[in-house]
């Protein structure tokens, strides 16, 4: 398969979202609202609940499959609001040592005059500060697209695990195109340049971990150990691997 | 040779020493005036018939911010390398290094400001937009954990379109790579003061840029994550007046001060001395 393939087909509308993992993984979900500042944005599902057992928070980025619910979740772009309520529940998460799931599906975060004026960077700058430091493991999930700095707020993490089928882009192959040779046709070619896929991304040390299609069913029991390993790591050490997870990247 | 390109770049870059393009006198692009560079290099680079900021090279406003002599520079060699492959990268840093005589999109050292000692660095706009790549999130990390061992505060000036493109995730890492830096720089007491500068955008927005203790900009700055053409074009919205520009993003509450540039060095000594007390 193309690589230009897997972001669309990352992008489909009938793959499984964020809500569906959340129902299959975390039965005992509990959704809870708002950033406490200005609203609450529906592009964010935030609660807690447990997986395998183990209690965690989680915050997921949902699309919404009908075209009601796409527009009510405004097609899975999260304005500030939603980075802001994720780092709400992820500070809690912390004071609770609970461990933090990430379910991560966004083309990017949201453009609009609202987004920019409520500090669209200025959030996304918050959630990458505060999870540098942030004193409870991390793990993110790529579920379908991971869409640039409204990804990357999700995703200053302990663990970086992505589908096989799902991508992670600086940019999306289309605006590359666009901006570097002025047709959006040459998308798929942007597309192989960009090294977006989970193999290739992996490949480059830079995700930890593919989950193959067969795998999913165990998924919840396999991210429940993974955070449970962490937990037990003493904070310190969770902390200066994260930095270091980061800190090798290029160069 | 592209007549066109050889007087946009006279206009722009008033301090360009490329015997082809060097003019003692350079058009100003808001008004349109003849001006002599010497006049508007003492003016600080801002137009003085229209007032307009015109572009300051990374090193140039490394020297109108710091005391003369003051500055030595940290990770000159520095280079990027094609880590992804991509088509034409190559072809793009050459040119961009001739461009802006760097070699990459940032510079950083340590400097004095009338006597107080800080770590500097600033981009360069002449450098692919400012776009940061792997060796500039590299240089700008480097520069915290410098300042950080040392006890020293980080000044630093943005101009950036974004992630460089040509780096793949690479280049979008380097936000939570550079932010972690700056947060261990912060736990350990110490000042960031940050001049956001024409125009501030993307990931470097969406990271550093947004990060100081003290968020300082240049009157009329561009300051935002998305760039207006794609949110007008994307939500066919008419956009209000100013948007994005330094004035209504303070008024938004995001900007601590917005500083002129003759008043700078002085602004930032100011505040360097009163959290040296």
């Amino acid at each position: 398969m193309e690589d230009y393939d897997i972001v669309l087909g990352a992008r489909g509308d009938r793959r499984l979202m964020a809500t569906d993992y959340i129902q299959r993984m975390i039965p005992d979900f509990m959704e809870f609202h708002g950033d406490r500042l200005y609203g609450d944005d529906r592009a964010v599902i935030a609660g807690i609940g447990t997986i395998g057992g183990l209690p965690v928070t989680v915050i997921g980025i949902e699309k919404g499959k009908t075209t009601a619910e796409r527009i009510r979740r405004n097609f899975g772009s999260a304005h500030p609001e939603g980075y802001r309520k994720a780092l709400r529940l992820m500070k809690q998460a912390a004071k609770f040592r609970r461990p933090v799931l990430c379910i991560v599906d966004t083309a990017g975060a949201f453009c609009g005059v609202d987004a920019e004026e409520h500090g669209q960077g200025r959030a996304i700058a918050d959630n990458l500060w505060e999870m540098a430091d942030l004193p409870t493991p991390i793990l993110s999930l790529i579920i379908g697209e991971g869409g640039s700095g409204g990804a990357l707020a999700l995703c200053h993490s302990d663990r970086i695990w992505m589908l096989e089928d799902a991508y992670f882009s600086v940019v999306s192959p289309e605006s590359c195109a666009n901006i570097l040779w002025k047709s959006t046709e040459k998308a798929a070619e942007a597309a192989k340049s960009l090294g977006l896929t989970a193999e290739k991304l992996h490949r480059a040390g830079l995700v930890d971990r593919i989950c193959h299609g067969d795998e999913r069913k165990k998924l919840a029991a396999e991210i429940a150990a993974e955070l449970t390993r962490l937990r037990a790591v003493p904070q310190a050490d969770l902390l200066e691997a994260r930095y270091r997870r980061f800190r090798s990247v290029g160069c | 040779m592209d007549l066109r390109k050889l007087f946009l770049k006279a206009n722009n870059e008033p301090e360009d020493s490329n015997p082809m393009v060097r003019s003692r006198y350079i058009n100003c692009r808001g008004c349109g005036k003849k001006l002599s560079v010497a006049r508007v290099r003492k003016n600080n680079f801002v137009c003085p018939e229209c007032g307009r900021y015109m572009t300051v090279r990374a090193r140039r406003r490394i020297l109108m911010l710091t005391d003369k002599r003051s500055f030595t520079e940290l990770d000159r060699e520095m280079e990027s390398r094609n880590i992804l492959g991509f088509p034409e990268y190559e072809e793009k840093l050459a040119a961009a290094k001739e461009k802006s005589r760097e070699r990459e999109g940032v510079v950083c050292g340590t400097a004095s400001i009338d006597g107080h000692r800080c770590a500097i660095f600033a981009m360069d706009a002449n450098f692919m937009m400012g776009s940061m790549g792997s060796v500039v999130g590299e240089k700008i990390t480097r520069l915290f954990e410098y300042a950080t061992v040392r006890g020293l505060p980080v000044i630093g000036v943005t101009v950036s379109g974004g992630a460089r493109m040509q780096e793949g995730m690479y280049s979008l890492l380097q936000m939570s790579k550079v932010s972690a830096a700056v947060r261990r720089h912060s736990n350990a007491g110490n000042l960031y003061v940050v001049l956001l500068t024409d125009p501030t955008t993307g990931g470097v927005d969406a990271s550093f840029a947004m990060q100081g203790d003290i968020t300082l900009a240049e009157p009329g700055a561009r300051i935002g994550f998305a760039g207006p053409r794609v949110i007008e074009k994307s939500l066919k919205q008419a956009l209000p007046k100013d948007f994005q520009r330094a004035e209504r993003v303070l008024s938004c509450g995001f900007v601590d001060a917005i500083v002129p540039r003759s008043e700078q060095k002085a602004y930032l000594a100011k505040v360097l001395a009163i959290h040296e007390m």
